[in-house]
């Protein structure tokens, strides 16, 4: 009954050792150190930033409806069928054919090995809703089309955005995937996010055309600004050659010009394509276009085999570091939006971190006076308890390298505060029970098992919210939901495994005592 | 003994009343939510000049066209907090706030914190808050079902939703700020709210089982008494914790604390005077919990 066993007392005395050596080692360097896991500062206490960019995926479907309207031509005109007014129109693409041949095309939509429109087999869904009226068809993006465009965006840019993150070299970014057309990035340590934010808030999309004054290339033509603002020009829309073709680009100084250049190295196809139309268009002028502007056309003087050139345009040297940088890294599938943005800096962290000990001290002591005061011996035991408790929780979450967030200091608290509950409601009922009960020994006994249920709901209570919590809170609130429910069991342990053991031994030995607590 | 079921009638219209008001201001008033749920911009800002004030500040960021804000002192001496309502999530706002304030101010301001809410993303907060509050509040009561009968079930939501709403008039009374911690804050109300409730039902159902003769109004007021000692200890422990978080946790922490010594309070209240009183009005006897056993 009241019996514990030395083997017991020993793994007690030994998993508490164990935590507080883990709990420990978060105030140790890490070579010294017992264990070398450690607690994550979250970003409110370390300091850094954390960005969620949403993919405007629009540019994107109009790509492809695009794309997709030069499928049906080629396709259509190969099967030889005549068709009327192909037109993009409010993302959909219509178009009409005379009435004998609406069956027939029909079946190249609706089949299920369509080619040109496909992924029936993957989703028993077409890429394109197809809607026949007389003999006009329009086709719009299916709910499975618009996914795989988003998936696929997402994933590309995911990757963009780690090479551009990379690249600046901050410590440690985190780059997660949200939802479908969201990236997360946590920064830790930085304070001032401006230049990743410029970074990333840049397609990079460079494309080299012909500056020209013919309005009836076979193209077509755009006009385009400058970069500067100040001047436009007429630009064919072939491309002559993009970012893909680069290989590598780097600032660098030009000595006869004294002026910052971005120097670049194009790879096999990308320098044959180049050597081709240099080579043709010799005093022509060369528009080096980056995400819909001129960065500058300079006139073409001779043939560049080599696959090496420069881009000038009056930059300054961190201009020319960053469009090199955004070069190298590729460009972006689709523009990306800044949609939050959090930023602390080192020095409220710390703050943060000194605020949250100092009110976790001084918490800590007016609960344990408190418990103290009103329950002597076991007050004492209470606190012994709870201050292992700590230990627990802090070990816990150091093994499992959690964050620890502002709030999350609250938690630890909170849980201070709450987790003496369980010991209060055991002691009250022995308090209860030896009223009635002259043996000590069965007292306590009682005290324990009828406490039992009252403690179990209330703190499963606590946990279903701090399950919530964790699942709909986000960034720092998250910490505190994980704080508040390890707490819950780290206090069911060594409420259930190490008071029960101090209190039963000390019953114990004052069996006869009359008034025990 | 403390006869608390004397009482009952007397606060539950006090509760009621408390609650109505709660409902009108929070209809009529409104919340004060921050930039998490209405998007815009948040500054912390400190300054290295001990000539800089709310007014100076505030004309300097008159100048910047930025639309309503809102400047108070934060902490300490030299810190403020700026609020920017103006959605504008364009890259280098900040950049362009932080060149104004030099250049009109003169003296150095070290941007301590910054946060930066678009209209998307503080609605879908919004959203997953309010979620959050309701699917907590329906898992509590399903798990009271499970546990107690369906009147312990309606007692324990009736007081959570007294101590939310109440909570929740309080900080529109006060114009307090709502943001992400509050709803955590909330959520830690209901949890411990419930954790208080459920103590003394489980001693009601005890009592049921072995008590026959006593009527639900008396039986309740022993079991409320037999947990009191208990119920002050918690409250009081919780309370000190709570306590030194709001005075000594810093600033961020603040409203934090303050949600949740309220909710304490009020929890602790409710789950006397109106968990009881409410399985007075539905007549639980102790056939309603031996149904229960037998089944």
């Amino acid at each position: 009954m009241l019996y514990f066993s030395k083997l017991r007392i020993t793994l007690v005395s030994l998993v508490s050792i164990f935590f507080i050596f883990i709990a420990a080692s978060n105030f140790q360097n890490s070579e010294d150190s017992f264990v070398s896991k450690k607690i994550n500062l979250g970003l409110d206490l370390q300091g850094g930033s954390y960005l969620l960019l949403e993919i405007d995926n629009e540019p994107v479907e109009i790509q492809k409806l695009q794309n997709t309207t030069t499928v049906i031509r080629n396709y259509l005109k190969n099967k030889e069928i005549t068709f009327n007014d192909l037109r993009i129109q409010n993302k959909k693409i219509i178009f009409n054919v005379p009435n004998d041949n609406v069956q027939l095309v029909e079946t190249f939509f609706l089949d299920k090995e369509s080619d040109v429109n496909p992924y029936y087999f993957q989703y028993k869904s077409h890429e394109f809703d197809v809607e026949l009226q007389n003999n006009e068809f329009s086709l719009t993006l299916s709910k499975y089309g618009l996914i795989e465009i988003k998936t696929s965006s997402q994933d590309q840019a995911l990757e963009i955005v780690r090479r551009r993150v990379d690249e600046v070299g901050t410590n440690e970014p985190n780059i997660l995937k949200r939802g479908n057309n969201r990236i997360l990035v946590e920064l830790p340590g930085l304070d001032d996010p401006m230049r990743i934010k410029s970074l990333l808030g840049k397609t990079a999309n460079l494309t080299f055309r012909f500056v020209t004054q013919n309005n009836n290339d076979t193209f077509g033509t755009e006009m385009l600004q400058f970069e500067n603002g100040t001047s436009e020009a007429m630009v064919s829309k072939r491309i002559i050659l993009n970012g893909e073709n680069l290989l590598d680009a780097q600032p660098q100084m030009n000595n006869q010009t004294n002026e910052t250049v971005v120097s670049f190295t194009l790879d096999r196809v990308g320098a044959k394509r180049f050597g081709k139309a240099t080579s043709t268009g010799v005093g022509k002028q060369l528009a080096i276009v980056l995400d819909g502007k001129i960065v500058s056309a300079p006139v073409i003087r001779d043939t560049i085999a080599s696959g090496n050139g420069q881009i000038s345009g009056n930059f300054t040297f961190q201009s020319a570091t960053d469009l090199a940088l955004l070069l190298r890294s590729g460009a972006l599938p689709a523009p990306l939006n800044i949609i939050e943005e959090r930023t602390v800096g080192p020095d409220l962290g710390q703050d943060s971190i000194k605020a949250g000990v100092i009110a976790l001290m001084i918490g800590f002591l007016l609960v344990i006076f408190f418990m103290f005061y009103k329950y002597k011996i076991f007050g004492l035991i209470a606190n012994i308890t709870l201050l292992i408790n700590l230990f627990f929780l802090v070990g816990i979450l150091t093994l499992f390298e959690a964050t620890l967030t502002l709030p999350g200091i609250a938690g630890i608290i909170l849980t201070v505060g709450m987790a003496v509950d369980a010991n209060v409601l055991i002691f009250e009922r022995i308090k209860e029970e030896c009223k009635k009960e002259k043996n000590n020994i069965i007292a306590f006994d009682t005290g324990y098992v009828k406490s039992k249920t009252a403690i179990i709901d209330a703190n499963i209570t606590t946990l279903i919210a701090a399950i919530i919590l964790f699942f709909m809170g986000s960034g720092p609130v998250k910490g505190f939901s994980v704080t508040l429910a390890v707490g819950i069991f780290t206090t069911l342990f060594s409420v259930y495994f190490i008071a029960r053991m101090l209190t039963g031994l000390y019953v114990v030995r004052n069996k006869e005592k009359t008034k025990l607590i | 003994m403390i006869n608390f079921n004397k009482f009952y009638k007397l606060f539950n219209y006090i509760s009621l009343a408390l609650v109505v008001l709660s409902i009108l201001l929070l209809f009529f008033k409104g919340l004060n939510f921050g930039v998490d749920f209405k998007g815009g911009t948040l500054i912390e800002l400190r300054s290295n000049d001990k000539g800089i004030n709310v007014t100076s500040l505030r004309q300097a960021f008159n100048k910047m066209n930025l639309g309503d804000f809102n400047i108070k002192k934060f902490g300490n001496e030299n810190d403020f907090l700026i609020k920017i309502e103006k959605k504008d999530t364009s890259a280098n706002a900040i950049e362009v706030i932080k060149k104004d304030l030099t250049s009109s101010l003169g003296g150095s301001f070290n941007f301590r914190r910054v946060e930066n809410v678009g209209p998307k993303v503080s609605s879908e907060l919004l959203k997953s808050g309010i979620i959050a509050i309701a699917l907590s509040l329906a898992a509590m009561l399903f798990y009271i079902w499970i546990r107690f009968e369906w009147q312990f079930s309606l007692g324990a939501i009736l007081a959570l939703f007294h101590d939310v709403i109440i909570t929740l008039g309080l900080f529109s009374l006060f114009s307090l700020e709502i943001n992400l911690s509050i709803v955590a804050a909330v959520l830690t109300i209901v949890g411990y709210s419930m954790n208080d409730t459920v103590v003394i039902y489980d001693r009601v159902r005890e009592n049921l089982r072995k008590f026959s003769d006593i009527k639900i109004y008396e039986l309740t007021n022993i079991s409320i008494n037999e947990t009191l000692s208990r119920t002050i200890i918690t409250s009081a422990t919780t309370l000190l914790a709570l306590v030194s978080i709001y005075l000594f946790g810093g600033e961020i922490l603040k409203g934090f604390s303050l949600a949740m010594i309220m909710g304490v309070i009020f929890g602790t209240y409710s789950s006397i005077y109106i968990a009881n009183p409410i399985l007075v009005k539905l007549r639980v006897s102790q056939k309603t919990i031996l149904k229960e056993d037998t089944e």
